[in-house]
């Protein structure tokens, strides 16, 4: 006879919300204990205060409110970006480089033609040619994929070096001063091309084009025929292609789409806050981004929280980092044991651990 | 001394939920001997192989290995007791070449001598007679060296009893006699060899003993000498059922679906449909039989529109104005704006009719969102239908949001019928609509084929189980491999015939 083994995993039916939040919080309670501990183990500092410095670092002062509201929506932008892609079961892994191609034109626009044309049309300009460079950077993977059916994967992701080394070109060729090897603020004296401050918040206008982004991808996936044949299609070529989807089609236009709005957000990266344009602009948000939306299972609103999370972590962290001395990796450490708890509690959500013992009782 | 069998089973079953797959099986082979194993699709000839090689086990019985009680829980076990399977679809590293397929997974003594192994794969190939480059890899070969791959696979294995699943249904004429005068000489050096086949000459050709299952269950075993054809037809159809469908008169038939000497190609550039030629007829259900794999799919595909490589013709008659419009090269949505009302239910039905982790609501709009203005849904006429679908179908789920995926098979069938039905169909296709259904929902299935003809419908019905097939349909076009082998009045031919007529072996392409 074979032995019965330890524990089963069985799918879970449909689970009460409120019992699904109460595990990702018990999965957050974990994750502070562990991390605590290993806190305590690693520095020999008191948790409790590593974790109020790590709070007052993301949400201390009314600055760093707002510089956490910045970060989050430049992600939360990426993470939308992606969104259509991913629903469609295509692995975009090139939003780096879509948004560093949106980001090179909006800044080329702005350098070249900051002082030609009137400010308001220098803005259409440079978010128009942001689109375009962006839409470009995701369209060219996607027609190779329709095409021929090559790996979007590998493909998107080998675009990125592209794009970074592009930029990095370009930062030599106009490198203020010549030969620096980077271009500085641009239009620093005339401020054209800058958006400007609303009720005096520098970024204000960054995170309400953000939220209006949002409602519109949230809109598009959910109530439109474009969503619905991109939910076809990621579902099942075959269902798409029995029902008469032009599933070539709908993977070109979907990247088109997927890479204007990762063009959008380099623009409001170039114009919104960094004023310039360096290989770092899109900082490994192209990245996260994937995390983020896989974390809110493409959803637009969740996605609000998951890069909010995200982003408090990472400010937390590097505050731990610069208040205790401690290096980086200590705060990446913290940051990846509670995404590591959060991630994990999916399984939980999913799954139910059924033991050896209690299976018998069952039974009975 | 009687002589003991090399392998036997006793009583054997298995169980796949509630239903018996295998029912009180037994069977012996010899060393020495040649068994074929024969019965329809859904037969249960590939769950009992599975069984003796270790892939599933059996929920009652006992099997024996040269007269020792053996328990058989893996396929390492298997291997220990010297069975080599050679499934029906290979299992081979493409990038290796055949020696590194033949030895992966042996344990060896020593440095790992490539040429040696080399060496011993050519001995065994040549000690049958099989052709093969040791050195070539797998992605170069043909589909008959791939198979002869796997064959010295088992054998390097030292395997004794080999069991092989539809060896010939992938191979010409020529290469199936080269396979079998392999296994004639496997057999004459004292191996005993179980083979699964449809082709009932083959079976008469090679086999020594055959024997029969239908629908799970153990029919029994004939010497090859004593039979023929129509015995062995009897034993895998059986005795007609009487099931009690409804047929009634078609009721003024009229040309509808004309198809004419249609050919299609696979990807590869094989040719799975032969000019194919049949009408099918307004107010009639027509009945396609045939081994499964022998064209069906195809052939219905590409009267929907889904099958890229076609020569010959399909055309269509409007019912309203007679006029005839031709549908090849015709993508499905092309036809739909012709203002054709072709409905499909394919085989496969989470896969290509429905989208699984969508609800009801959702996969009704398949067929209908692109209706109305503008670029946002419309989803209320998919609730409703969603809706009446459920009443009328009584499909049992939580609600019409319910994921498809997880309801059982009948519902996940009401649904796709319902979708299909509810655009009033002037030419209503249905693939093996009741495939895995219990009792009372294929029921609901073939009521709902009668309707379809009653209001008119073209009805063309792929089926796989001959008593529904002969109850159901009007006439039957019977197909095998890709051909039509004949076309019969189903009130008036009987099992034997179109069980013979599948079997048929077409000579014009060999």
């Amino acid at each position: 006879m074979h032995k019965e083994p330890l524990f089963h995993i069985v799918k879970r039916p449909a689970i009460e919300w409120y019992k699904s939040w109460a595990i990702r919080v018990l999965a957050v309670i974990l994750a502070l204990i562990l991390a605590g501990i290993v806190t305590l183990a690693l520095t020999g500092l008191n948790p409790l205060k590593v974790y109020a410095t790590m709070v007052d670092g993301a949400v201390g002062t009314t600055r760093r409110c707002w510089a956490l509201a910045q970060k989050t929506a430049m992600l939360l932008c990426i993470a939308l970006a992606l969104t259509p892609a991913f629903r469609m079961r295509f692995w975009n892994t090139g939003a780096e480089g879509q948004v560093l191609a949106g980001g090179m034109a909006a800044a080329a626009v702005m350098l070249k033609c900051g002082d030609l044309v009137p400010n308001w049309l220098l803005f259409i300009l440079m978010f128009l040619s942001a689109i375009v460079a962006g839409a470009i950077w995701g369209v060219i993977p996607a027609f190779f994929k329709a095409k021929w059916g090559t790996n979007e994967t590998l493909f998107t992701l080998m675009m990125n070096y592209i794009a970074i080394q592009i930029v990095g070109f370009f930062v030599l060729e106009w490198s203020v001063p010549k030969g620096s090897g980077q271009i500085g603020i641009i239009n620093q004296n005339s401020q054209a091309g800058w958006i400007p401050p609303l009720f005096g918040q520098a970024y204000l206008i960054n995170i309400i084009l953000v939220a209006l982004i949002t409602v519109f991808v949230y809109v598009y996936i959910r109530y439109t025929k474009h969503g619905y044949e991109i939910d076809v299609v990621g579902e099942s070529e075959r269902t798409a292609r029995y029902i008469g989807i032009d599933v070539k089609k709908v993977i070109i236009r979907t990247m088109i789409l997927s890479g204007a709005i990762c063009g959008i957000t380099g623009f409001l990266l170039v114009a919104g806050s960094d004023h310039t344009i360096t290989k770092d602009t899109a900082g490994g948000n192209g990245f996260t981004a994937i995390m983020v939306c896989w974390l809110a299972k493409f959803n637009p609103v969740w996605m609000i929280l998951t890069s909010l999370l995200i982003c408090f972590l990472q400010k937390g962290a590097g505050e731990i980092a610069t208040m205790f001395q401690l290096n980086l990796s200590f705060a990446d450490i913290i940051t990846g044991i509670i995404i590591f708890f959060i991630v994990g509690s999916e399984f939980f959500i999913n799954y139910r651990i059924i033991w050896r013992k209690k299976e018998k009782e069952d039974r009975k | 001394m009687e002589k003991i069998p090399a392998l036997e089973l006793k009583n054997i079953s298995k169980k796949f939920g509630s239903k018996y797959a295998n029912k009180g099986i037994d069977l012996k082979v010899y060393k020495g001997e040649i068994l074929s194993i024969l019965g329809e699709n859904g037969s249960g000839k590939t769950t009992m192989l599975n069984m003796i090689s270790g892939i599933y086990f059996p929920d009652e019985g006992q099997i024996y290995i040269n007269g020792d009680a053996v328990t058989i829980a893996s396929p390492n076990d298997a291997f220990r007791y010297r069975i080599g399977m050679i499934h029906q679809h290979f299992k081979l590293v493409d990038v290796f070449t055949a020696t590194e397929n033949i030895i992966l997974g042996t344990e060896d003594e020593g440095k790992y001598d490539l040429k040696k192994y080399s060496k011993k794969v050519k001995e065994i190939a040549d000690a049958y007679g099989f052709e093969i480059d040791p050195d070539k890899k797998i992605y170069e070969m043909s589909v008959s060296e791939k198979q002869t791959v796997e064959i010295i696979k088992v054998l390097y294995r030292g395997a004794d009893i080999l069991m092989l699943d539809e060896p010939t249904a992938v191979l010409t004429p020529q290469e199936t006699r080269k396979l079998f005068d392999v296994l004639r000489r496997m057999k004459a050096d004292g191996k005993a060899i179980i083979i699964i086949t449809h082709k009932l000459h083959e079976v008469l050709d090679v086999s020594d003993k055959v024997a029969v299952l239908r629908k799970g269950a153990y029919i029994g075993t004939v010497n090859t000498p004593e039979t023929n054809e129509s015995q062995l037809t009897e034993m895998m159809v059986g005795q007609k059922v009487v099931l009690n469908i409804d047929r009634d008169d078609p009721v003024d038939p009229k040309d509808r679906l004309i198809v004419a000497h249609l050919n299609c190609f696979n990807h590869e550039g094989t040719k799975v449909l032969d000019d194919v030629t049949f009408t099918a007829k307004s107010g009639e259900i027509l009945g396609i039989a045939g081994i499964a794999g022998s064209g069906q799919r195809e052939l219905l595909e590409t009267i929907a529109g889904l099958q890229p490589m076609v020569t010959g013709g399909v055309q269509y008659i409007d019912p309203a104005t007679g006029k005839v419009e031709f549908l090849r090269d015709k993508t499905p949505q092309e036809i739909r704006e012709m203002g054709i009302r072709l409905s499909f239910v394919p085989e496969d039905r989470l896969g290509m009719g429905l989208v699984g982790n969508m609800g009801t609501t959702d996969n009704m709009l398949l067929r209908s969102y692109l209706k109305g203005k503008g670029v946002f849904l419309q989803k209320e006429e998919s609730r409703n239908l969603a809706e009446k679908v459920i009443r009328e179908l009584d499909v049992v789920t939580p609600d019409a949001e319910f994921p498809v995926r997880r309801l059982s098979g009948g519902n996940v069938q009401k649904v796709l019928v319902g979708r299909e039905i509810a655009a009033a169909p002037t030419v209503f296709m249905a693939a093996y609509p009741v495939r895995g259904l219990d009792i009372n929902s294929s029921y609901v299935i073939y009521h709902l084929l009668n309707e379809q003809k009653k209001n008119g419908a073209a009805v063309i019905f792929v089926g796989e189980d001959l008593d529904v097939l002969l109850a159901l349909s009007d006439r039957i076009v019977v197909i095998g491999s890709g051909t039509v082998t004949g076309i019969v009045d189903a009130r008036t031919t009987t099992k034997e015939e179109v069980g013979l007529l599948m079997t048929k072996e077409v000579r014009k392409n060999a």
